[in-house]
């Protein structure tokens, strides 16, 4: 556990001198700020609450960027360190592989934790200093926002440490990053609409659909943000799915994690059998 | 004498190559062995296999009485490795480097600290290990091998990017080592750096071991000629005739002619010289060089089937 701490506080160390930490609170604040006021202007008068807004826009946004964030930093973490020869001298210490892994997803999940909370935050503090209106519901639904975009972020980087710890050289994990990227974020959910209009339900029923939904972990995030909380819901124009969907938010969350965890023990068993 | 690393019958083969095979040898607390072989020898592999990074196709490993590949981690903090042009991270500073390293052996980070003085690196701790350059890194690098006072030190061409000051003061911390104890394993491409600071090579070829011994020992088994040249005022005329049955003759230039003598011949034909007191002017004698040594053993090497 302690080994696990050291390599974690390292590579947070890591993200703070090469400024992954500093740019990606940025972006996130910088976008998440700019959607709160753009969004502001068309809801004023529909009586939704500002925060719901924020929500909803600031979920979409979570889906394209924290994957992607995720994935460049985690593609390098074991490939990396084995191409500059750094990983040959860390694993001549009392280290396990094991330990290397969880350390530095440890880490990197605490950069993305971090710079989520304070990105994100930024736009509630904003729409608070503005004189706005925020219910404890509201609250309630963007905590959870929150929370469950670092699981998001957890996930993808627990991929990105697997897509590491099995690739040959940083060339190859950095392509496979951005397909998987693609393929979750994009290409799958394309896929999903085409198979549900060519099959026109004869299969894909609902319980295969909510399977199909939940292997994706961007999917879930969307249904536990969009559909998890009636007042975002409504706004979000996913009511009625949230209605009919079978799937409880815990469901969602544990899939969520789940993604998070499948990945990671890959990556320690990718990364045992590696040859150095 | 108690062994701190023990070889046995250890092959390792990477698919289709065979990195090393059936290397036995063992190593004693307070011996400086230098472990000799071209690029490509099976040395690093060796190191590799001691630290426990992969695992032998066959025999076994002893480290410090343990199996290094099992898992355990015992033996390996009493153990320093410095790696073949090592690397560290460059967004961290001397210091912070040393620090972790130190943390994760679970050392004092204040004595690990202080071996930056040991290594000169005490002015340039607080840089970015970035701005260093390769002496300063392999300085850092042998400054974390040191943490803790390893029993056994692996270093992977310890002396390479270091100026002859550097190198001197790189090998009186050796020898300070030595005499605590510490079994400190030498890998290097070139024997001759390493004259005067070893008293036992291993000398591996192509993945296996071909000479195992102190200079002195392959010195003898290696029979090589001790160069003779003398020196003649005036001609060569009938000189080379007297000495034709020693050994291999070499005229050098005009007044000079090269014997490759027998070791133990030597002494014979140095008198034989001397009784020429007329006409022999210099007398030169050569002991085989230690380049020629290790090119001997590495002709014998490959010799074998």
């Amino acid at each position: 556990m302690r080994t696990i701490l050291i390599i974690a506080g390292k590579e947070i160390r890591d993200g703070l001198r090469n400024r992954w930490v500093l740019a990606t609170t940025l972006l996130l604040a910088g976008l998440a700020l700019s959607l709160t006021f753009l969004g502001a202007a068309p809801s004023g008068a529909t009586g939704a609450q500002p925060l719901d807004v924020v929500i909803v826009s600031l979920s979409s946004l979570t889906i394209f960027l924290l994957p992607l964030i995720a994935l460049l930093i985690a593609h390098d973490a074991v490939v990396g360190e084995v191409e500059r020869g750094t990983m040959l001298l860390l694993l001549s210490y009392p280290v396990g592989r094991s330990q290397v892994i969880l350390g530095k997803f440890a880490g990197q999940v605490a950069v993305l934790g971090f710079a989520t909370f304070v990105g994100y935050g930024a736009a509630a503090a904003a729409l608070l200093a503005s004189g706005a209106e925020i219910d404890a519901t509201s609250w309630l639904a963007f905590a959870a926002m929150i929370g469950s975009s670092v699981l998001l972020g957890a996930a993808f980087v627990a991929i990105g440490q697997f897509i590491s710890a099995a690739s040959r050289d940083r060339g190859t994990a950095a392509g496979i990053a951005v397909g998987v990227w693609l393929v979750f974020v994009l290409i799958y959910d394309m896929g999903l609409l085409g198979l549900m209009v060519m099959d026109q339900g004869r299969t894909v029923t609902a319980p295969v659909l909510n399977a199909l939904l939940l292997a994706n972990p961007t999917d879930a995030y969307r249904l536990f943000n969009l559909t998890g909380f009636a007042n975002v819901s409504q706004f979000a124009g996913m009511a009625g799915l949230a209605g009919s969907a079978a799937m409880s938010p815990s469901l969602l969350l544990g899939a969520l994690g789940a993604w998070a965890l499948a990945p990671l023990a890959l990556a320690t068993l990718a990364f045992s059998r590696r040859e150095l | 004498m108690t062994a701190t690393v023990a070889l046995s019958g250890v092959g390792k083969r990477f698919r289709t190559v065979e990195a090393v095979r059936d290397v036995s040898f063992s190593l004693d607390e307070g011996e400086i062995v230098a472990l000799v072989g071209h690029n490509g020898a099976g040395k690093t592999t060796l190191m590799k296999l001691m630290l426990g990074l992969i695992q032998p196709t066959a025999g076994s490993v002893r480290v410090l009485g343990e199996d290094p590949a099992s898992g355990a981690f015992a033996a390996r903090r009493r153990l320093g490795f410095l790696p073949e042009s090592v690397s560290f991270n460059t967004a961290l500073t001397g210091r912070e480097t040393l620090a972790f390293y130190a943390r994760l052996k679970g050392e004092p980070v204040g004595e690990a600290l202080a071996l930056l003085e040991r290594v000169g690196l005490g002015a340039a701790g607080s840089r970015r290990v970035g701005t260093y350059s390769k002496g300063m890194r392999q300085r850092l690098g042998l400054a974390q091998a040191l943490i803790g006072a390893p029993r056994v030190l692996l270093l992977d061409e310890p002396t390479t990017g270091l100026d002859p000051a550097l190198r001197q003061s790189f090998y009186e911390i050796l020898q300070e080592l030595r005499g605590r104890g510490t079994t400190i394993l030498l890998a290097s491409h070139a024997l001759s750096e390493l004259e005067g600071e070893t008293e036992r090579v291993v000398i591996m070829n192509r993945g296996a071991m071909v000479a195992d011994g102190s200079l002195a020992e392959l010195r003898r088994l290696a029979r090589l000629p001790v160069r003779v040249r003398l020196t003649a005022v005036g001609g060569l005329d009938g000189l080379a005739g007297r000495f034709a049955d020693c050994g291999p003759l070499q005229r050098v230039n005009g007044h000079a002619v090269e014997i490759a003598v027998d070791d133990a011949r030597k002494i014979e034909v140095v008198r034989r010289a001397l009784a020429d007191e007329t006409r022999i002017e210099d007398i030169e004698v050569t002991p085989p060089s230690l380049d020629e040594l290790y090119a001997h053993f590495l002709r014998s090497g490959e010799a074998r089937p």
